[in-house]
């Protein structure tokens, strides 16, 4: 009699343990309190800034209608007629030439290091400990694929139409989208293979939970100046744009999306 | 067992299949000029009056500033944001800006910095931020004598030019020129330099002599160029540091536009005898002179490819005067232009892959630029008069000079700079304190 009580006793007990131990309040943490610092209330408000925001208001209108004055009224590029080459016979050796000096193409940037010249001035990096916090937090967020993918993808590729997702008019709308909000570097040379891929997850909504370059590493690398110019331009682009104009239904299919930035059709004009 | 892994395995293969991450080209952008936001450089109090009492100007950060400003703006990728939209201060922003406040006036890249004052000398250090990532991008510091203050201003140009375009920038550079005045008939021609905005006007020579086709060293402050001496021209160099110039040497015959090659160490140049003109090049420390072409008609205006492998020059063997390449040898001589009307003073550019050129058709002058094979033929602009393009270092912009019509009673005449963009956009004229033709551009003098 008296164990099989103990032995109700104590299971109850441990139910009742059990129980109390999954309650969530009992499980959370005294919150940490700083210590109370007493300040002196100082009225500053002539001295401060909110009472400028009405006027900086209007500042910013008056030059948003400047902007567009400006626009407005930049002159169209000079139309001039192109002159279709006449029948002048070409040298007989001319096909060969023509081959050999494609082959020899000059390159530019062994000239550029001929250029230099040493600078007078003293010149150092600023080394600034504030930053290494966001640059820690940028790694974060733009995490290096090491997986090889195809490099030569362009719009002519063809792809499956159930695997993009996406229908015709869906597409153009967020390509439209992001023509505008792309600023292309122009200084970038358009002959070179330059194409900047972005991973985005997206919310509902279209706005953009998370970038990432795929060949991120290829950013840090020497000699890749361009590409990292246009993957900045890229990014960009892309936060400029949110919230994307997405499909509103359909959410499971495109809340991951690749965007294939190619400036080399703009570029070669 | 197995069959068990089977389905498992095909389980796993299928959504991936049906989810595949969809792909979207951007092909297309704007080429709109990048909104930029250039605040004023902060400065404290003690070296402001130490700066003002020096450079005699009132606040040295602003005017800093102001030259990267116009700078950015008269290249025309960028459009710097008026300063009364800026609602941070310019010390508080060079330390965190606040970058929703930046982003509100619609800026995607910043430009902060500080000047003081230290040991006699002037600091100055900036920052480039990107806005819409909330980052910097570039940071840097320069220390120099007060007085080049605007070559701090260039410099920082070019340094945010290439960290936003990806080339290489082309502001702390000069262009030396030839300045001209009085009527048409009686023209006083002087050697001139200046900054490539302008500033910083001097003359070289006092106009007594005609000079003619002045042309840089891409790889120094050396220029070579041509001056009249007893009505023969004569190919002079002159260091622009140290002031100092040399006659190259007499050449029988007329001399034509001397022109340095890549290394600086040959000049580039024809001589007109017997009514017949060949291009030759000159060894700059031996002084032994080669004969690059051999042809019984007329070849000028030759120009290196930066390699030094190749050149460009003109010549009417066709029967009219056309561009051609041949190799540094003067072998393997090729027609690359075929384009109606004649074509001439073809320059190389410094990237090496195009040909900027003067063409004359239907009596106008164009200044275009093709591609060292010939194709891609781009008129950039048309005029009654314009020739002698000259590229900016980063081969990005041209310059070039043109001439207005004189009236009816012989007056009007004028002849000003101009640059224009290798797309054809932003043609701006360079101010110049008198007439101004035959234009050089420098390389970049720091890097």
């Amino acid at each position: 009699m008296n164990r099989s009580v103990i032995i109700s006793s104590v299971l109850h007990a441990v139910f009742i343990f059990l129980t109390a131990m999954s309650l969530p309040f009992l499980t959370k943490k005294p919150i940490d309190l700083p210590p109370i610092v007493s300040i002196e209330l100082i009225q500053i408000t002539d001295k401060t800034n909110i009472p400028f925001a009405p006027k900086a208001k209007k500042i910013i209108e008056e030059v948003k209608k400047k902007e567009e004055k400006l626009v407005s009224e930049q002159a169209p590029p000079k139309k001039v007629k192109k002159i279709k080459p006449d029948s002048v016979p070409m040298p007989d050796d001319l096909v060969k030439n023509e081959k050999e000096i494609k082959e020899d193409k000059q390159n530019p940037e062994v000239v550029d290091n001929e250029v230099k010249q040493v600078s007078e001035f003293e010149k150092d990096e600023l080394f600034d400990p504030n930053n290494i916090a966001a640059l820690i937090d940028k790694s974060k967020e733009e995490i290096a694929e090491t997986t090889k993918k195809n490099d030569k993808v362009t719009q002519d590729q063809k792809r499956n139409v159930e695997n993009t997702g996406l229908s015709l008019s869906e597409e153009d709308a967020l390509k439209a989208q992001i023509f505008g909000c792309w600023s292309i570097p122009l200084g970038l040379p358009y002959n070179e293979n330059l194409l900047v891929r972005i991973k985005l997850q997206l919310k509902p909504d279209g706005t953009v939970a998370k970038s990432e370059i795929i060949d991120h590493a290829r950013m840090n690398k020497p000699g890749q100046g361009f590409y990292k110019v246009l993957a900045e331009s890229a990014l960009r682009a892309v936060k400029l744009c949110q919230p994307l104009r997405v499909p509103t239904t359909g959410y499971e299919k495109w809340k991951e999306l690749q965007l294939n930035f190619d400036a080399r059709e703009m570029l070669e004009g | 067992m197995r069959i068990l892994i089977k389905i498992i395995i095909f389980l796993i293969l299928i959504p991936s299949k049906s989810f595949g991450l969809i792909e979207v080209d951007i092909t297309r952008g704007n080429l709109d000029p990048l909104p930029i936001a250039v605040s004023p450089l902060s400065i404290d109090e003690n070296s402001r009056q130490n700066f003002e009492k020096i450079l005699k100007k009132g606040n040295i950060g602003n005017e800093i500033s102001k030259i990267i400003e116009i700078n950015l703006k008269t290249s025309g990728l960028f459009n710097p944001l008026n300063k009364d939209a800026f609602l941070q201060a310019p010390d508080i922003a060079n330390l965190k800006p606040r970058f929703e406040d930046w982003n509100l006036i619609k800026a995607q890249a910043l430009i902060t910095g500080k000047v003081s004052y230290l040991d006699e000398k002037l600091r100055v250090e900036f920052r480039l931020w990107d806005v819409l990532a909330g980052k910097e991008m570039v940071a840097l510091a320069f220390t120099t004598v007060p007085t080049n203050w605007r070559r701090v201003g260039h410099i920082i140009t070019d340094k945010v030019y290439q960290r936003l375009t990806g080339e290489k920038g082309y502001f702390d550079t000069r262009i030396i020129y030839v300045a001209e005045e009085g009527p048409k008939t009686k023209r006083i021609k002087k050697l001139a330099i200046m900054d490539q905005d302008g500033a910083n006007n001097k003359f070289l020579t006092l106009g007594n002599e005609l000079v003619l086709t002045p042309r840089f060293n891409p790889t120094s402050q050396m220029v070579t160029y041509l001056s009249y001496f007893r009505n023969l021209p004569r190919v002079y160099l002159l260091d622009i540091e140290t002031g100092t110039q040399e006659v190259v040497g007499d050449f029988p015959g007329m001399t034509f536009a001397p022109r340095f090659s890549p290394d600086g160490k040959k000049i580039i140049m024809s001589f007109a005898k017997d009514g017949n003109s060949e291009i030759y090049t000159m060894d700059l420390e031996n002084r032994i002179v080669e004969k690059i072409t051999n042809h019984p008609s007329i070849d000028t205006s030759p120009s290196f490819s930066p390699d030094g492998k190749f050149i460009c020059f003109n010549s009417d063997r066709s029967g009219y005067q056309q561009i051609y390449v041949m190799r540094s040898d003067g072998s393997k001589v090729k027609r690359i232009s075929f384009g109606k009307g004649l074509y001439g003073t073809p320059v190389w550019s410094p990237r090496g892959d195009l040909i900027a050129f003067t063409k004359l058709h239907k009596g106008k002058f164009y200044i275009g630029v093709m591609r060292t094979d010939g194709s891609g033929e781009r008129l950039l602009t048309e005029n009654f008069y314009q020739e002698a393009p000259s590229w900016s270092p980063n081969g990005r912009v041209l310059i070039f000079y043109r001439e207005t019509k004189t009236d009816d009673k012989g007056e009007g005449f004028s002849a000003k700079l101009w640059s224009i963009d290798l797309t054809g956009y932003n043609e701006r004229m360079v101010k110049t304190p008198t007439d101004a033709s035959d234009p050089s551009w420098s390389s970049l003098l720091s890097n």
